[in-house]
């Protein structure tokens, strides 16, 4: 069972009244393996995310996830089996300090919640994992800055520190990079490399310098459809994805 | 050693004002100073269980006072039917709340926003209809409390311990929700009214903290209604008048949601402007309205937004 992939997704299928904004999807992330989504904007790649996820339910198809479909569980068992998605557009709770906004992240692998004898800022079971995972992401020094103080760049690294807390088996990242200048992406960039060896990933991004630095694979999603998977050369190669990218028709 | 913080002195400081308030009645030369203010710490307490879940939770109930009922009308039915014991009458009193909040919590807790706000009315307008209906207990007109709860250590009809009792019993509670609030189960409870999604995503099941949370909440405004009961002496539909339950809500809102002390701040300035303005006008509201609707326009945090809180989350 060593070669059985991480992730499986089979035939997804997701309609928005007449729309099809998944449409038959197949993609595999191998274990230890960083496989990018990448496709023009409307393509369909948030919602790709939300299903595997389990905030938007699929209307047919398969999530094959360490060996069990969960296309149909909740979001939170889903999480708790470890999935861990960061989100496109920033969500951390920003009257919360980051150190807060990761303890939560900590606390919701560790057991029930159901604990009302300390404070979790006195637990030290909750705070060092906490504080491990902002020093990883460089935000060790911010920890006591409430989230809404902090600049974008790094509301997006405590996102991400949010969902390495977590000690997911896999990562869906939806755009680490959103709204990001040059500097902040390549820092970023540096961040996800050092992860990638540690974790397996489902990487959504735009910046095809990211894309070329980080991914294994690369699945290109036009329309709903994958239309191509392969490395990050074959993909740059190929016909299909200039066409649907540059708008390179009938060479 | 951590310097207090400001609410915490305020905390302190209003134990002690309202320690001493008896003082005041030898003053006066009469008990009403001390009625007034008992039924003051009583409404708090009932603000305050209503800030867990409003303020901490997110969770806009248009029913509390519902709960503040049926502690009442459980103690003055027992009371009716020969149980006098304290300990048999509030154990019980505060078990039936926290059933009820159970049911009302695990229905309404499934929807959101302006339907949670409906729902737990339309549960609230249902108990007080029952208790309009209850003829052998008075119906429309109340049922008078012969006697208040008996306990061997504690004499209830001696106005003074009854009013230390409500005030140990109102700090209690305050100091509970603040505790609660930074716990685990509270963190999951402010982060599910913060930021419902990312909670999800973070495997949280949201609804059963939720549930808990509401049932702490009945539970605790249940022992209210037992303390009104009591101080009363009497019983009836109009302490579960659904205009009950939004005055509730205006003392969390006055005096700041989501800071455990801010409901008594609020309790205590709701019921000085009653008192007050209802001797100049019987249309007091008519001038209470305005002065909320300027407060909250320029104090969005309410009164407790005077006393800053610490920085962190602590």
């Amino acid at each position: 069972m060593a070669d059985l992939p991480l992730l499986s997704v089979k035939r997804l299928l997701k309609r928005f009244g007449g729309l099809i904004a998944t449409d038959h999807v197949d993609i595999d992330v191998g274990a230890g393996e960083t496989h990018a989504l990448i496709g023009p904007n409307g393509a369909g790649k948030t919602t790709f995310i939300a299903q595997i996820q389990g905030e938007l339910s699929p209307d047919a198809g398969a999530i094959i996830f360490s060996g069990r479909d969960i296309a149909r569980e909740a979001a939170w068992r889903r999480a708790q089996q470890g999935l861990a998605r960061s989100f496109q557009i920033t969500s951390v709770f920003l009257q919360f300090t980051a150190l807060t906004n990761v303890i939560l992240a900590v606390q919701a692998q560790a057991g029930h919640s159901f604990r009302i004898r300390r404070a979790a800022v006195d637990e030290p079971a909750l705070v060092e994992p906490a504080q491990a995972a902002l020093a990883a992401i460089g935000l060790g020094d911010r920890a006591h800055v409430r989230a809404v103080a902090l600049s974008h760049g790094e509301q997006r690294q405590l996102e991400l520190a949010m969902a390495l807390a977590m000690r997911p088996k896999l990562l869906l990242l939806d755009e680490p990079m959103a709204g990001m200048g040059r500097q902040d992406t390549a820092r970023m960039t540096e961040i996800l490399r050092k992860l990638k060896t540690q974790y397996s990933m489902l990487l959504v991004e735009h910046d095809m310098s990211a894309v070329e630095a980080l991914a294994d694979r690369v699945s290109v999603l036009v329309a709903g459809r994958v239309v191509a998977t392969g490395s990050f050369a074959q993909i740059r190669a190929d016909a299909h994805v200039r066409a649907a990218y540059l708008g390179e028709k009938h060479r | 050693m951590r310097r207090p913080s400001p609410r915490l002195l305020l905390a302190c400081v209003l134990f002690i004002l309202l320690a001493l308030a008896p003082i005041l009645t030898i003053f006066v030369g009469n008990d009403y100073p001390l009625i007034v203010l008992t039924r003051v710490l009583i409404l708090a307490m009932a603000a305050v269980s209503l800030d867990l879940i409003l303020g901490y939770g997110g969770m806009v109930s248009l029913g509390h006072a519902a709960f503040l009922g049926l502690g009442a009308y459980a103690v003055g039915i027992m009371t009716t039917e020969g149980v006098t014991s304290g300990l048999v009458q509030w154990p019980l009193a505060i078990l039936l709340t926290a059933l009820v909040a159970l049911v009302i919590g695990a229905l309404s807790l499934r929807t959101r926003g302006v339907y949670f706000i409906l729902v737990t009315l339309a549960f609230a307008q249902m108990i007080y209809f029952v208790s309009v209906g209850l003829d052998a207990y008075g119906g429309e007109d109340g049922l008078v409390v012969p006697t208040r709860s008996r306990f061997s250590v504690l004499d209830l009809s001696d106005r003074t311990s009854f009013y230390f009792l409500c005030l140990v019993l109102l700090f209690a509670a305050i100091a509970f929700v603040a505790h609660l609030a930074r716990t685990r189960f509270g963190l999951v409870l402010r982060g599910a009214a913060m930021n419902e999604r990312r909670m999800r995503a973070l495997g949280f099941p949201v609804y059963r903290y939720r549930l808990a949370a509401f049932v702490i909440a009945g539970a605790l405004c249940g022992l209210a209604g037992i303390l009104l009961a009591n101080h009363s002496e009497f019983v009836s539909p109009s302490i579960m008048n659904w205009g009950r339950s939004a005055d509730l809500i205006i003392m969390v809102v006055l005096g700041g949601i989501g800071s455990a002390v801010g409901p008594l701040l609020g309790a205590m300035v709701f019921m000085l402007a009653e008192e007050t303005l209802s001797h100049l006008t019987t249309y007091w509201q008519l001038i209470f309205g305005p002065l909320i609707l300027i407060f909250v326009r320029f104090a969005r945090s309410g009164l407790i937004g005077l006393f800053p809180e610490r920085s962190g989350d602590g």
